[in-house]
């Protein structure tokens, strides 16, 4: 079967899942569809010939999985309240997102067709990139030596978040106030 | 085309869970599937017809590849969306532990 | 159930102290070999991450906090984030622009080669596997400061 064939059941499969997680109650079962939704896009990435994003995708949807599973899922935790689902709100949104996609069908038909991308800039990276870095592997090659600035800003940028995780979840509110707990 | 308007598609379903839900925990994993669907986009158009992986293996001769430039891009989005959800589940548990609900409607006080 | 200060059962630690180092060595190997084969300092990061957890996990998180020094840990992740600044401006100071490739590129194939690349892959491997694991101790304990269990 050709690769669009596999990519559009990926997809349905993807949109079917996403679906499901919005609309089901209980907490820990739309965190499971979440992660199923995050294993389609790494067997995409596969398909679409780029290992390096599906292992980075694949561990990286795991650790999320560890983070909302730990903080949310108790025992005594609530499922959420069907209570009053304001439908004037949900067809309003759904009559505006339907608008705008039948709008945005004429745009996407101006891009190249699926299989033939532009190519312009890479073609200096694809045919000079081994021998003027000595790197095999051409994307560690781009984000550690051509663009290696992009990749010091994305670790200022993971450094910020985690450490303002770290400080709001450690102050410990009450008698404790000044000491810093680890 | 329809791929890309099926992860199109997949976009729209997250920002109708960010407009319709009252839920804390909705609206992190609705963030979520946005970020997903605009990563398989961008690497969506890097696809070049019957081409290999973009690392030279030894001893065969170098086919055509597709298009490196795009994984690089999107390589660094994944790992700056982990920041981003765990920066929003610290702040989701600190609102329930003031509040002690789930419910965005009835958190309005600000504090203070 | 199983007390979350003092962690699993006896099977499980036993286990534990025998593979986690396995864990940790293809977690270096992904490191590495980022110039090589897919992989690179992201993934081999969030494995290292991954193993940390697994003894965090198995043995609770009292002993792990006489085990491992945790103050030590943050100073690792802070440092490898400046270093990887100073890696780019040594290379202002030997003769070219910000974050040049300055050592010598060897053959292809090699483990050696290819500058500087290798040394930046392990800077962000520790730092993302020091980031992340951080991050799951702080969760640990505002459970544990909760009274509730896990």
């Amino acid at each position: 079967m050709p690769v669009e064939t596999w990519l559009t059941f990926i997809l349905g499969f993807m949109i079917l899942g996403s679906i499901i997680a919005l609309e089901i109650r209980d907490i820990l079962s739309s965190i499971v569809a979440i992660g199923v939704v995050g294993l389609g896009v790494s067997v995409a990435f596969l398909f679409l010939q780029a290992p390096d994003l599906a292992i980075v995708q694949f561990l990286f949807e795991i650790f999320a999985l560890i983070i909302l599973v730990r903080a949310f899922v108790k025992k005594d935790y609530h499922i959420e309240t069907p209570a009053r689902v304001n439908g004037f709100i949900v067809a309003i949104s759904l009559l505006v997102l339907i608008a705008v996609f039948v709008s945005s069908v004429s745009v996407f038909k101006l891009l190249p067709p699926f299989g033939q991308p532009l190519f312009e800039t890479s073609r200096h990276y694809v045919t000079h990139g081994t021998q003027e870095t000595g790197a095999v592997n051409l994307v560690t090659a781009i984000i550690l030596d051509y663009r290696a600035y992009d990749t010091l800003g994305e670790v200022t940028v993971l450094f910020t978040a985690i450490l303002g995780t770290i400080t709001i979840l450690r102050i410990r509110k009450g008698k404790d106030a000044g000491r810093k707990g680890t | 085309m329809t791929l890309y308007l099926m992860c199109f598609a997949l976009f729209l379903v997250g920002v109708y869970g960010l407009l319709t839900k009252r839920d804390l925990i909705k609206l992190i994993l609705s963030i979520a599937i946005m970020g997903y669907s605009v990563n398989l986009l961008l690497i969506l158009f890097a696809y070049k017809k019957d081409a290999v992986f973009p690392i030279l293996l030894k001893g065969t001769v170098q086919g055509t590849m597709v298009d490196p430039l795009p994984q690089a891009l999107v390589l660094t989005s994944i790992v700056i969306e982990l920041g981003t959800t765990a920066l929003l589940v610290a702040l989701a548990i600190r609102l329930v532990q003031k509040f002690k609900t789930f419910d965005i409607t009835k958190i309005r006080r600000l504090f203070g | 159930m199983n007390n979350p200060k003092q962690g699993m059962t006896l099977i499980v630690k036993t286990v534990t102290r025998v593979t986690v180092w396995l864990i940790v060595l293809y977690g270096i190997y992904l490191i590495l070999h980022g110039h090589l084969t897919p992989g690179g300092g992201f993934g081999g990061g969030v494995i290292l991450a991954l193993a940390f957890l697994n003894i965090m996990l198995a043995y609770g998180r009292e002993t792990t906090q006489k085990w491992l020094n945790i103050k030590f840990l943050e100073d690792i992740e802070a440092v490898s984030a400046t270093l990887f600044l100073f890696m780019g401006l040594l290379g202002i100071a030997l003769g070219g622009h910000f974050l040049i490739n300055f050592l010598p590129k060897g053959s292809p194939h090699s483990l050696l080669s290819a500058g500087n690349i290798p040394i930046l892959n392990v800077l962000i491997g520790v730092k993302v596997a020091m980031s992340l694991f951080l991050v799951v101790w702080v969760l640990a304990g505002l459970h544990e400061e909760e009274g509730g269990q896990s």
